[in-house]
């Protein structure tokens, strides 16, 4: 019997594993035909990675050698590219001559995406797909000095910049989406990764957008990005995906979609042609690991070879190859209707465990930093398994399945030498002892034995250690947690924003133990205010965590229009500034113009389409936002003072506006208002407001702690100061104060109250030195959010616009 | 179904959300994660607020006017309130935001 003739296109992965699966099921049937338009044969690719960081050489990644594909009858014809198959005539034409073929197979794989930036064609921007990419990179690394920027920060970018910071090479990752791998990871894990990453010595850089590849003498110079930051590079790597390589196929008139058209048994549209791998789509979808290949290499050497097979698509995980970066993801993990969340966090040990299960199956799975009971999770997944009965216990993990678990009893059946308080290595017994000595409550057990007196995640066990040995005699605490989604307070929320140097609200979610995955609006206004007064550089204020009067920098009315109200300095105004309002007010059919309680004039009524446009024609006439809705400075109410009044005593409207011009823009954990009154007949009410400076003929009496809504306070006097500049002095001094230590939405006059006026003024009288570094970090602050938010939105109007308008279009 | 495209996911900040107008009112598009979309009635069944303009966090938003919390997956008031919103099918589709146009013509007779 003659033997039949297959031609394969392609030796990657998947014709690799067809071959060996065929001559397994008919030795010896087949003479072969291997094109490969690589110079060399099979190799496992995904461990080009290894080889990359150095951990493996190319020669023990390679799969089958010369020996092999003579044992097996396969003519090699490596480094040659296939040009054009004819499929009536059954021959397939290389570079260096046609075959002719009885089956074809094609395994072209695919071809890494090229973004065509301008510079995408300069020399040194190079993919991540095969050993001359790979070896590029390690040729680099020889030069000590080397940079190099990759662009995509998934799988491949995220190996290619691990293997490259291991040769010592100074990486920068450039990642589109607000977080790592956003297809494999959810935000949580995402964040781990990169704070892994970072801590490797990798920058990262996630939401930047790539603009241009810059060049010099036709090689690569640097990637400049949106907002104009220019990155140096003696290479660029884009690892921003593949695309199925079809062209050959699709010239040949194969049908093809997203990839070449396959059935169940990988034959393509024309029935002596099967394909398989990277370049195929399946029902709808398009490959690209490893493990479906396999299975569709097993299908189409069955099908060769006149077996029934079938190729069924199933579920995929994804780990990623750096050494130190453990995360496991798989399923569909994407939140959706019906679906429900498990999330475990410990972030003492930097583990992130999400689950998401519908119909009582768990369909989803993303883990970082202990994926040891990942395959198992993975099996719950691919089986479909009913969790309805281990749900409670789902996500500890296998070992923790048929014992039902009561918290207490966990804790009561604990050995004396149990570690409880990870930070300060306090063990239950400890906590025991002091209980017997003693202690009754959480801070006398703090006290004595320090437990839960650092990070603080550890207080619930704390607790449930004494409630275990007091019995009765130990209510545990209804704690004024900041909402349900944390047990922590507002003020262990802000120490240990500060202590332990979070940054991001990814950082507070995971490092405190957030019960939900982003938090809810109680918390999340208040985390981005602590985030942005303690990191005023670090941070970047979150919209989306706002009330929306700060949001859209407007007061949303009962109706849902808005009210404007521009900064008037110190109440002073010009007659060009109220022509400007009565033209805005014109200009935008405003229904009502205010005077307001502060001293200046309320446009209300404003439709949000509006805001942009009015603000722009307001900032054209030199006025800028008036704060009349922010947790910040609102007015600064004056009165006229000594250049007109004939009691006053010194220019009290000068000092307004000095205060104003100083303070405004500044966020603070509530409103904060000022006044300044020429004399002590008061006509500003200086003295029920945050800070209130009466002038006397000696100088400035300055008082703080008053208002006058819900509660009516008269201020206290914090100092009595000579001269204007120290008066202002003061001034800034406590409001940073206030702005680094107060809860938020604890008005100025609740803060002082708890912290008593006697250690404001230990802060901010008497220690001259805190008083000038705080007020270093009050202009420190102020780099940052010292400018007119008007002027920035009116840049932006069309975020003000409906996304689409369907009432133009024909009713149907 | 008639699926009309009414714009991309990158128009959405994350967590934030863009209204629709349409000849039966505003529908709201909610982006509560990367890749994750709901469309919903704009208007707060309490005293009509927009809800396009509350504090969205997990796959719920909050009203901004009085903090009522709806579910965007069914549409019910969280908690103690009681409260129905409508909710229609929206698609994401390589990045583009599709909304049924038959979902929103058969709003005034449900
Ligand atoms: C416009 C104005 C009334 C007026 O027509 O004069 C006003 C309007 C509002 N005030 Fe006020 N307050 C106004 C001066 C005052 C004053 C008088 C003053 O500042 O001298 C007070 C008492 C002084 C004080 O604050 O201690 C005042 C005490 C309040 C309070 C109670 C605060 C408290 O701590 O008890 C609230 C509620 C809050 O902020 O949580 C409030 C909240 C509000 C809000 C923002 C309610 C809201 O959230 O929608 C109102 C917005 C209306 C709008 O859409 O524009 N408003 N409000 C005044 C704007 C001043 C400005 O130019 O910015
Ligand atoms: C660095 C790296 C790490 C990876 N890590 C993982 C991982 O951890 N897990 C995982 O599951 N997957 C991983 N992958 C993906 C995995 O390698 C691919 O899914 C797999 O190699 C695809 O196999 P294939 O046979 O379809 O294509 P390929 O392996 O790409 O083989 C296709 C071959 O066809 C040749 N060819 C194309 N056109 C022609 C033509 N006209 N004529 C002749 N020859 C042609 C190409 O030169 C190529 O050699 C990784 C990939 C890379 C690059
Ligand atoms: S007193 Fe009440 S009603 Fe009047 S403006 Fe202030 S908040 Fe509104
Ligand atoms: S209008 Fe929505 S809660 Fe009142």
């Amino acid at each position: 019997m003659t033997k039949q003739k297959l031609v394969v296109i392609g030796a990657g992965m998947a014709s690799g594993r067809m071959l060996e699966t065929l001559s397994d099921l008919a030795p010896g049937a087949w003479d072969v035909t291997l094109f490969n338009a690589e110079p060399r044969g099979n190799y496992n690719r995904i461990m080009l990675s290894p080889v990359l960081s150095g951990e493996k050489s190319y020669s023990e990644i390679v799969t089958h050698d010369a020996e092999w594909y003579e044992a097996h009858g396969v003519t090699c014809r490596f480094g040659e590219k296939v040009t054009a198959i004819d499929l009536a005539g059954k021959t397939v034409t290389g570079e260096n001559g046609a075959v002719a073929y009885d089956k074809l197979v094609i395994a072209s794989g695919s071809t890494p995406f090229i973004v065509p930036m301008p510079g995408h064609d300069l020399e040194g921007v190079i993919a991540y797909r095969d050993l001359e990419d790979t070896n590029r990179m390690i040729d680099v690394a020889g030069n000590p000095d080397a940079k190099v920027v990759v662009i995509g920060g998934g799988l491949l970018g995220l190996e290619a910049a691990a293997g490259l910071r291991l040769r010592g090479v100074d990486v920068t990752v450039v990642h589109l989406n607000s977080h790592l791998m956003e297809r494999q990871l959810d935000e949580a894990a995402g964040y781990l990764l990169r704070r892994a990453l970072i801590d490797k010595g990798i920058t990262v850089r996630c939401s930047a957008n790539s603009k241009e590849i810059l060049g010099k003498d036709g090689k690569v110079r640097a990637l400049l990005l949106d907002d104009g930051t220019e990155l140096p590079c003696d290479l660029l790597v884009m690892a921003v995906g593949i695309r199925p390589n079809v062209a050959l196929a699709r010239d040949s008139g194969l049908a093809v979609g997203r990839g070449i058209h396959v059935d169940d048994q990988m034959l393509t549209s024309d029935a002596d042609v099967l394909a398989v791998g990277e370049c195929v789509e399946h029902d709808g979808a398009v490959f690209g690991l490893v493990a479906p290949l396999y299975d569709q290499a097993a299908v189409a050497a069955k099908t060769l070879t006149g077996q029934s097979a079938c190729f069924v698509q199933k579920e995929l995980s994804t780990k990623l190859k750096v050494t130190g970066c453990d995360l496991f993801s798989a399923g569909d993990f994407a939140e959706g209707d019906g679906r429900e969340d498990i999330v475990f966090r410990d972030p003492a040990r930097g583990v992130y465990k999400r689950l998401v299960i519908e119909n009582d199956v768990v369909i989803g799975a993303v883990f970082y930093g202990d994926t040891t009971d990942s395959s198992w999770f993975f099996g719950l997944i691919r089986d479909k398994t009913d969790i309805s009965q281990m749900r409670d216990t789902l996500i500890f993990g296998p070992n923790m399945q048929g014992a039902s678990v009561d918290p207490m009893q966990a804790v009561a059946a604990l050995p004396a030498d149990a570690e409880i308080c990870g930070c300060n290595g306090v063990c239950k017994g400890r906590i025991v002892e002091a209980i017997e000595a003693g202690a009754t409550t959480l801070s006398e057990v703090r006290a004595q034995t320090k437990a839960s007196g650092s990070c603080g995640t550890c207080t619930g066990l704390v607790e449930q250690v004494m409630a275990v040995s007091l019995g009765d005699a130990f209510k545990m605490p209804a704690t004024a947690a900041v909402c349900g989604c944390t047990d922590l307070s507002h003020e262990d929320v802000r120490r240990l924003i500060k202590s332990q140097e979070l940054k991001s609200q990814d950082a507070v979610w995971q490092e405190l133990g957030w019960s939900t995955p982003n938090g809810c609006h109680v918390c999340r206004p208040a985390i981005n205010y602590y985030l942005l007064a303690d990191w005023p550089l670090e941070y970047r204020d979150d919209p989306q965590s706002r009330f929306v009067n700060e949001r859209n920098h407007a007061n949303i009315q009962k109706d849902g229009t808005y009210s404007v109200v521009p900064r008037m300095w110190g109440g002073i105004t010009t007659a060009d500034e109220l022509r400007a309002i009565a033209d805005a007010a014109d200009k935008y059919n405003v229904p009502t113009v205010k005077v307001t309680g502060g001293q200046r004039i309320d446009l209300l009524g404003v439709r949000k389409e509006d805001l942009p446009a009015i603000w722009y024609d307001l900032n054209k006439a030199g006025m800028v936002s008036g704060h009349a809705y922010s947790k910040g400075l609102r007015t600064v109410k004056t009165c006229v003072g000594k250049d007109h009044c004939r009691f006053g005593t010194q220019d009290s409207t000068g000092l307004g506006i000095k205060l104003e011009k100083l303070l405004w823009g500044s966020w603070t954990p509530h409103k904060v208002k000022l006044g300044v009154s020429g004399c002590p007949r008061n006509c500003a009410e200086a003295t029920c407001k945050d800070v209130g400076i009466v002038c006397v003929d000696s100088g400035y009496e300055v008082s703080v702690g008053g208002a006058a809504g819900m509660d009516v306070r008269e201020t206290e006097l914090l100092g009595k100061v000579a001269t204007e500049a120290e008066a202002i002095a003061l001034t800034t001094a406590f409001i940073q104060l206030y702005r680094e230590n107060a809860k938020y939405l604890d008005r100025g006059y609740k803060w002082v109250a708890k912290v008593g006026l006697d250690w404001v003024k230990s802060q901010v009288v008497d220690d001259l030195e805190n008083r000038a570094a705080l007020i270093a970090r009050f202009d420190l602050s102020q780099t940052v959010y010292r400018k007119d938010p008007w002027a920035e939105h009116a840049a932006q109007a069309e975020t003000y616009q409906p996304l689409a308008d369907l009432t133009l279009e024909a009713a149907q | 179904m008639s699926w009309i495209d009414v714009g991309h996911i990158d128009d959405i900040p994350l967590r934030g959300a863009r209204v629709v107008k349409t000849m039966q009112g505003c529908v709201a598009l909610f982006r509560t994660g990367p890749d994750e979309v709901f469309a919903a009635s704009d208007r707060c069944p309490h005293k009509g607020g927009p809800l396009s303009e509350g504090i969205i966090h997990g796959r719920q938003v909050t009203c901004p006017l009085h903090n009522w919390v709806f579910s965007l997956e069914t549409g019910s008031a969280q908690g103690a309130d009681n409260g129905q919103i409508q909710t229609y099918p929206l698609r994401l589709e390589a990045g583009r935001l599709l909304l049924d146009g038959d979902a929103l013509s058969k709003r005034t007779a449900a």
